[in-house]
């Protein structure tokens, strides 16, 4: 029953994390919507209850740390961020405004609460790999998370960092491909085949989770799961659709940097809104 | 403060010996101390370091590009990476994540690539830097740093602990020429001037500051007063430096054990004609890749000698 409750608040979080993203966006006319709205669920059980952290002190040594691998996904934690009080609200308007504080990509020199500078792909996996490792060293029980695409996946310093993270047995490192299927030209399997993701991360000695990523409750036990084992690393990939819950992206090919009119954002907030709604009163 | 060993020989301390030492002996009170290497733990000599901090010691395999994201990640921890590759694998191999992860995402990591130029000798032309300070020269807010010997590296280990940034530290492996005094202390962004002299100045780094020392005595002998200056910063380089010795000897000399093109030969020609315009010369490998061969052999063919200096000086005197 308990669960349950908790289920319904993350479930109620992620869509106010939508509503909030897709406002984050709505000014500008165009974003990396797709890529934003497919990591939303993960953002929010991250956020809503398995991290820990202090937005009154980003830098809190102790705290959990996220690295958003797939630096595009940015305007998703920024409106997470600006939610919980790391920076005003405010100041969302900034994205991707000259001399603000939120670039397209995630800089942790620009934004409170961004844990890791990002937007070459690949490189994330092994800056996480690094602050786990850190942490381990000095005997902080912290986790750290990585939210990777599936696209990503193509760069090869990814497949380095799995090899090391099982070597090292890095268990309190938690990987998330956000394996919505798509990529800037097209679908993965079209551009280049991804297939099998956690089989081939199981083969290099990896717990491994393949998951509904849109789905709360699925989120929440695979990392859960993680997080009560201290023998490996974990990589849990999330089957999402990229731009899920957005009307004008969803479903789409082109919908990695996506443009839109204002009827069209209206509608998808209002949707989006309505979707809220529905989980609220659920 | 530095001094000049009166004899110009052979240091008895490998290069990469002292390295290990300097490390050794900071991570006894610097617990945040951690080395990395990419499988070249035997041949950067840090087998002692490795054997003594096991849990300080981070063995990454063959994979420089996750070595760098991962120092990165370190140092946001608290920790001070010194990551260790030969200098081909250390620079660019993994240029995007020493810009990304490292400098762009302002983390602290200390990058060493050993081997540098024709030390690398019978690895041959894959493993011979010649581009890796031109490569990362092009970084916002790195450091390029190239000790002439164990005493000037000593010291700047050392004072990588307490500093925050990227620092790249060109670094011969083996055995180098002495050049300076135990206990000479150095100052990271400030050339060392070994020798005054009134005209024509030798800007050099690493292994071509003894050859041009040399080349100072053989000029002194034909009547020419050069002055040599160790350039063991190449960034952020000591353009007031450049500029005084522009002005004062109206024509200089760089030597270097690696490309002229956005090299030593570069930065100091940048400098120049921002300041005080005068003649160059620059001694180097011309644009040229590398190759096998024993470090004599390639001295002689990258022109990396103290008689080629010595006719450089004279060309950039004659074009005053």
């Amino acid at each position: 029953m308990e669960k349950e409750l908790k289920m319904k608040e993350l479930r109620v979080y992620a869509e106010e994390i939508r509503v909030k993203t897709l406002e984050v966006f709505s000014h500008l006319g165009f974003g990396h919507v797709g890529g934003a709205m497919s990591v939303v669920e993960t953002v929010a059980v991250l956020y809503g209850s398995m991290m820990r952290y202090d937005p009154k002190n980003p830098a809190w040594p102790d705290r959990d740390k996220l690295v958003m691998s797939k630096g595009h996904a940015g305007p998703t934690l920024y409106a997470t961020l600006a939610m919980k009080g790391f920076f005003p609200e405010a100041m969302l308007r900034e994205l991707n405004q000259g001399g603000g504080r939120l670039p397209s990509h995630c800089d942790r020199n620009k934004t409170p609460g961004i844990d890791m500078t990002t937007g070459s792909l690949g490189q994330g996996i092994s800056a996480a790999i690094g602050i786990a490792l850190g942490d381990r060293m000095d005997g902080r029980d912290s986790m750290t998370y990585a939210i990777l695409g599936d696209g990503e996946l193509d760069e090869g310093q990814n497949w380095e960092g799995f090899m090391f993270a099982n070597h090292y047995k890095l268990s309190n490192l938690v990987v998330f491909v956000d394996a919505n299927g798509q990529q800037l030209d097209g679908y993965t399997k079209d551009v280049m085949d991804t297939d099998s993701i956690s089989e081939k991360i199981k083969a290099f000695g990896w717990l491994t989770y393949d998951i509904d990523g849109h789905d709360i409750a699925q989120i929440y036990d695979a990392v859960a799961a993680a997080k009560a084992q201290n023998e490996k690393p974990t990589a849990i990939v999330l089957r999402t659709k990229k731009g899920h819950g957005c009307t004008f992206a969803e479903g789409i090919l082109s919908n990695h940097h996506i443009n839109f009119t204002a009827e069209q954002m209206e509608e998808a907030l209002s949707h989006a809104r309505a979707v809220l709604a529905e989980a609220k009163n659920m | 403060m530095f001094k000049v060993l009166n004899t110009i020989e052979k240091s008895p301390v490998l290069m990469r010996d002292a390295y290990c030492n300097t490390l050794m002996d900071m991570a006894k009170t610097n617990k945040n101390i951690v080395a990395l290497d990419a499988d070249l733990v035997s041949s950067s000599g840090m087998k002692n370091f490795f054997k003594a901090y096991p849990d300080r010691a981070i063995q990454c395999g063959i994979a420089e590009a996750n070595m760098i994201g991962i120092a990165a990640g370190l140092s946001l921890t608290g920790k001070v990476p010194f990551a260790h590759s030969f200098g081909t694998f250390a620079s660019r191999r993994v240029a995007d994540q020493i810009f990304i992860s490292a400098s762009y995402a302002k983390a602290n990591v200390r990058i060493i690539g050993s081997d540098p130029g024709v030390t690398a000798a019978y690895n041959g032309g894959t493993h011979m830097p010649f581009e890796d300070m031109a490569m990362l020269r092009a970084i916002p807010e790195i450091t390029l740093l190239e000790p002439a010997d164990p005493v000037a590296l000593e010291d700047i280990v050392r004072q990588l602990a307490d500093v925050w940034g990227v620092y790249y530290i060109r670094m011969a492996r083996k055995n180098v020429m002495g050049i300076y005094e135990q206990g000479s202390t150095f100052e990271i962004g400030k050339g060392n001037m070994l020798r005054n002299g009134t005209d024509v100045t030798i800007i050099a780094s690493g292994i071509m500051v003894a050859e041009a020392l040399k080349a100072a005595d053989i000029l002194a002998e034909l009547g020419v007063s050069a002055r040599v200056v160790d350039m063991f910063t190449w960034k952020p380089l000591d353009e007031e430096l450049v500029a005084r010795c522009a002005e004062d000897t109206g024509a200089i000399v760089t030597a270097e054990n690696h490309n002229t093109v956005g090299g030593l030969g570069g930065a100091v020609a940048e400098a120049v004609v921002k300041s005080v315009p005068c003649p160059i010369e620059m001694i180097g490998s011309q644009d040229q890749f590398g190759q096998v061969g024993t470090e004599a052999y390639l001295r002689q063919a990258y022109n990396l000698t103290a008689d080629a200096i010595v006719e450089a000086a004279k060309k950039a005197i004659e074009r005053k």
